[in-house]
């Protein structure tokens, strides 16, 4: 149970101090530019809020560098091609990998882009690179999907009291430029967050902070920098969730067992089922782990027996999940990793990082259903039609959830920054 | 006899801080800034300097309080004891802060300085991850810090992690322990490969500030790193391996780092070759060669003699660890990191990738330090002082008019016109709240290490793939200030328990305003504004002669703030 950090139990306090009241002391007005923080105008704009639609991504993120070549883009036949079949899907002319038969009746639901090319094939890079849109920069941190996404829809869920950019089991990409305001907020895929109780009286609680806050706002008037007020946006940031009724969604454990079977009662199932929670409260931006990709040796049977089966059951799972409840046309999922795997399988039975030529895999929101784009060489080595880039992925996401990509955010140096650094729409994915 | 201690505090605390407040610091007329060491005024003249080209004012120095909290989290780890605040603000010596730093230095605070670099190059050589299996942290700690102890010289440093050999874990039954072979026994293999990829990409990045892992793969898109580069430099450490080793039983292990022979790739020992594929597919060879194009020979075979006497064979990570030695980048590599350590920003960003695609700030800086550091024969502590003793470190970190545009959170370059904040690292916070409610001394030996160990380990997010890398929860977001508002440590920190810190204050015979300042000062090097006071005996007030509990909610509340937590 939470605190119950309840608007009446803060009414009887001394210093006559209200939720509100605490906040601004906390947070300078400055942080509390935005939605509006009172508590009980919250609560009202509550029911209305949650039947309003919203939109919403999640993205399925594949750490270590998945092999597309063996899941979305195979190449039976060929020298390269290793040894998984491709089998029919619920989409017409989309053939996939064997290994993921329940995704094969999903597919009528997403679209499969295969021709990814990037320059990024380096872990860290990659990933910043996929996640920013841009590669890394010394001298500027840009912000991430998530970042980005909650920073354009948090405002029109503000009854949204848990963080609007959620990873579950992974530590994503970071807000960069935005501020640690838009940074992940990281739980482990059975939903846990430590230390959320403090179990005092929520009346001395709000005395507390109150002291707290005079301490925070004089360091913060001293002028010494942004970080200072930054701690403070996410003190403020921490109370609202400490006081919500908004943490069970974190809660997996309490869907019917049946719904969860459908997932998986993998780590990654149960992070999958958790998105779909999330987003159904109203939350901008989940992002879902599944590490262990980077398969350098012994490949084939590591991705027949552990990945396909526990990627197919949970994706599977979401995509379905999403579709009967009506969240699909309002939520984009995304699959991908930080590149792909080469072709040549090497010595060790294993693939290495690929950059050139790779896939990934979207669906929902506003993007056609049931297709695929793009083409690669016979080995699979190279793109052979039009080539796209993290850019160009990130600004068709954005479209397809309706945000517009003549926006611009300026940076902290004062420099502007197109959205998903002006990435082209990938035209083939709209109808 | 805690009592006694703690009366002998509560005196010393009556008569000195209160009466000698915390004012400004500043330098009586006759002591020149420099302290008579060169270095320092090779720092001030040419940071000045770089103030000056850029048309920016500083701001003027720290309080007193601000300096030694900061000396102490960056050169030990932890912020000052009411006693060691106490002892440097009512000193009126002109070099009292030299005098300091002498002793932080010295032998008084050697074991604090050993952990407090322990903790740093822990993080630098096997990151934060404790899941890797070949890694023994224990014993990488445990030489790190005999050699931080005994300050051994930085380039005997280098030379031993880069060349290390044998066993990883101090344990009952394993001969030849070496803990130094943690810097490398991980980073052998990716995915059951031996292929030393990533102690290639480590040992360059730490040692010569080199950023290569991108070319493992290809040409660099934007500096001179090649492909083949990266691989003639991998091939110094094909001559060793990570042997797993089991003690009989089946899950007991340990790894043994060896060298051993090299049969080359290509079945000519003599001409010990190594393979690697260039990305149209092609396979090329690569020998020994380090980054400055110094080959070395070929053979695979340790060195050894011939019956007729003749010598044969090299060794090539006791190679490796001869030219990097000889490399300018060495020397420049840890200058530019100890500046970043104790600035909060090194000379390029990041510290460690330099190179014509990043060049320093103030080059010439950085060439004097490096050159000082080497002709100091490699002494960390003497680089150490040079650095926490010049003007740049003095300063405020409250931005003016006149210096408010250099900010390299922005991506401008830094001039150093003021002190950068930063966070506490985990360490740091872990070792400081043990320090200012003087729970220091029930933690000791292995259990302590270990309990700080699982503490720490909340905050690591690992990131899937081999290589190994992670990142931090503990970086200022939402699960950091709820292990800050009710976490264990917190918990155990704000205690009000008999004979624990808030209840030695509030019985203590302070006057109320001072059992507040008493706080403060513990936490935060400073006594608290009329504000804050007031505020304070607000919450005495309502918690109704509970004096502990008032205590608790005051001290809860400065350990939670933005105050304590930023170094500043």
């Amino acid at each position: 149970m939470n605190l119950g950090f309840r608007p009446a139990a803060l009414a009887g306090i001394p210093f006559g101090m209200s939720r509100r009241h605490f906040l601004s002391h906390l947070a300078g007005a400055a942080a509390l530019a935005g939605p509006a923080t009172s508590f009980t105008n919250s609560i009202l704009a509550n029911a209305a809020d949650l039947k309003k639609r919203h939109k919403s991504a999640i993205l399925l993120w594949m750490g270590g560098g998945p092999s597309t070549i063996d899941l979305w883009d195979l190449k039976p036949g060929s020298a390269t091609g290793g040894p998984f079949k491709q089998i029919a899907t619920t989409a017409d002319g989309v053939a996939i990998c064997e290994h993921l038969p329940l995704m094969a009746q999903q597919m009528h639901q997403m679209a499969i882009v295969r021709s990814m090319s990037t320059r990024e094939a380096d872990h860290m890079r990659g990933r910043y690179y996929m996640h920013t849109g841009y590669v890394p920069n010394p001298n500027v941190t840009h912000p991430s999907y998530g970042s980005v996404i909650a920073h354009e829809l948090a405002h029109k869920v503000p009854h949204l009291e848990i963080p609007p950019f959620v990873s579950v089991g992974g530590g994503s990409e970071g807000p960069g430029f935005l501020g640690m305001t838009w940074a992940p907020f990281m739980v482990d895929s059975n939903g846990t967050v430590r230390d959320l109780e403090m179990g005092i009286d929520p009346a001395r609680l709000a005395q507390r902070l109150e002291m707290l806050a005079t301490v925070e706002q004089r360091f913060i008037g001293e002028r010494r920098g942004g970080s200072p007020e930054d701690h403070a946006k996410v003190l403020e940031k921490t109370v609202r969730l400490m006081s919500s009724e908004q943490m069970k969604a974190f809660k997996v454990q309490e869907e019917p067992a049946e719904v969860r079977e459908r997932y998986g009662n993998t780590g990654f199932g149960k992070g999958c089922l958790m998105a779909r929670r999330l987003v159904e409260l109203g939350v901008p931006f989940v992002e879902v782990d599944l590490g262990g990709w980077d398969h350098h040796a012994n490949i084939f049977p590591t991705l027949a027996d552990q990945k396909l089966p526990e990627l197919d059951k949970a994706m599977s799972g979401l995509v379905s999940d999403l579709t009967e409840r009506g969240l699909l046309d309002d939520t984009v999922v995304i699959w991908m990793g930080e590149f792909g795997r080469t072709p040549n399988i090497n010595g060790g039975a294993g693939r290495d990082h690929w950059a050139r030529g790779w896939s990934v895999v979207v669906g929902g929101g506003g993007f056609k259903r049931g297709t695929f784009v793009g083409e690669t060489s016979a080995d699979g080595k190279e793109v052979l039609s039009e080539p796209y880039t993290s850019q160009d992925l990130m600004a068709s996401v954005l479209k397809a959830l309706g945000i517009p990509l003549e926006t611009t955010f300026t940076a902290k140096n004062g420099r502007p920054m197109k959205i998903a650094n002006s990435g082209k729409v990938i035209k083939e994915l709209f109808a | 006899m805690v009592c006694s201690v703690w009366c002998r505090i509560a005196v010393a605390f009556v008569v000195g801080v209160l009466a000698a407040g915390l004012s400004p610091g500043c330098l009586a007329a006759d002591q020149p800034d420099h302290y008579g060491i060169r270095q320092v005024r090779v720092i001030n003249e040419r940071i000045a300097a770089g103030w000056k080209d850029a048309g920016l004012e500083p701001s003027p120095l720290a309080t007193d309080g601000e300096w030694c909290r900061r000396v102490f989290l960056d050169l030990i780890g932890r912020v000052p004891t009411l006693t060691e605040l106490q002892a440097f603000t009512v000193d009126s010596s002109a070099s009292k802060k030299a005098d300091l730093v002498a002793r932080l230095l010295g032998d008084d605070y050697v074991d604090e300085y050993a952990r407090n670099f322990t903790d740093v190059w822990t993080t630098v050589l096997i990151g934060r991850d404790a899941t890797n299996a070949n890694v023994n942290r224990s014993g990488m700690r445990q030489y790190l810090r005999r050699g931080f102890s005994k300050n051994i010289p930085y380039d005997r440093f280098m030379e031993e992690l880069v060349t290390a050999s044998g066993a990883n874990t101090n344990r009952r039954g394993v001969a030849g322990f070496n803990g130094a072979t943690n810097f490398l026994s991980g980073k052998m293999e990716e995915m059951g490969v031996a292929n030393g990829v990533q102690a290639t990409a480590k040992t360059a990045q730490v040692f010569l500030g080199l950023q290569v892992q991108c070319t493992q793969c290809h040409n660099h898109p934007f500096n001179k790193g090649k492909q083949n580069q990266f691989w003639e430099f991998n091939a110094f450490f094909r001559q060793t391996a990570a042997l797993r080793r089991r003690d009989g039983t089946e899950d007991v292990q340990w790894i043994e780092l060896v060298d051993q022979d090299f049969p080359g790739e290509g079945g000519d020992p003599e001409e010990a070759e190594l393979y690697y594929e260039l990305r149209n597919g092609l396979m090329k060879v690569a020998y020994p060669v380090f980054v400055d194009g110094t080959e070395v020979p070929t053979s695979g075979f340790l060195p050894g003699t011939m019956a007729d006497g003749t010598p044969y064979g090299v060794n090539r990570r006791q190679e490796l660890a001869r030219l990097i030695k000889t490399s300018p980048l060495f020397p420049s590599a840890i200058a530019n990191r100890m500046w970043s350590h104790f600035l909060g920003y090194g000379f390029t960003h990041p510290m460690d990738d330099v190179g014509d695609h990043n060049p320093p700030s103030h080059p010439e800086l950085l060439e004097s330090l490096a050159k000082a550091f080497q002709e100091q024969s490699y002494d960390l502590k003497e680089l150490a002082r040079w650095i926490v003793l010049s003007r740049p470190y003095a300063l405020s970190s409250r931005t003016t008019p006149g210096n408010k545009s250099d900010d390299p959170a922005l991506g401008e370059r830094p001039k150093f016109t003021h002190f950068y904040l930063r966070q506490m690292q985990a360490e740091q916070l872990y070792e400081s709240l043990l320090t200012a409610t003087e729970v220091d001394e029930t933690r000791v030996g292995e259990d302590a290490a270990k309990k700080k160990d699982r503490w720490l380990g909340q905050f690591v997010i690992a990131f899937g793939t081999d290589e190994g890398d992670d990142t931090t929860t503990f970086n200022g977001s939402i699960p950091q200030v709820l292990m800050m508002f009710n976490g264990d440590l917190v918990r155990e920190a704000t205690s009000t328990g008999k004979g624990g810190f808030l209840d030695k204050v509030a019985s203590s015979g302070l006057s109320p305003t001072q059992k507040i300042d008493t706080l403060y000062l513990a936490a935060l090097a400073r006594k608290p504004s009329a504000k804050e006071l007031k505020t304070a005996n607000a919450l005495l007030s309502a918690r109704k002669g509970d004096v502990a509990g008032a205590l608790q909610d005051v001290w809860w509340a400065v350990l939670n703030s933005n105050e304590f937590i930023i170094n500043h």
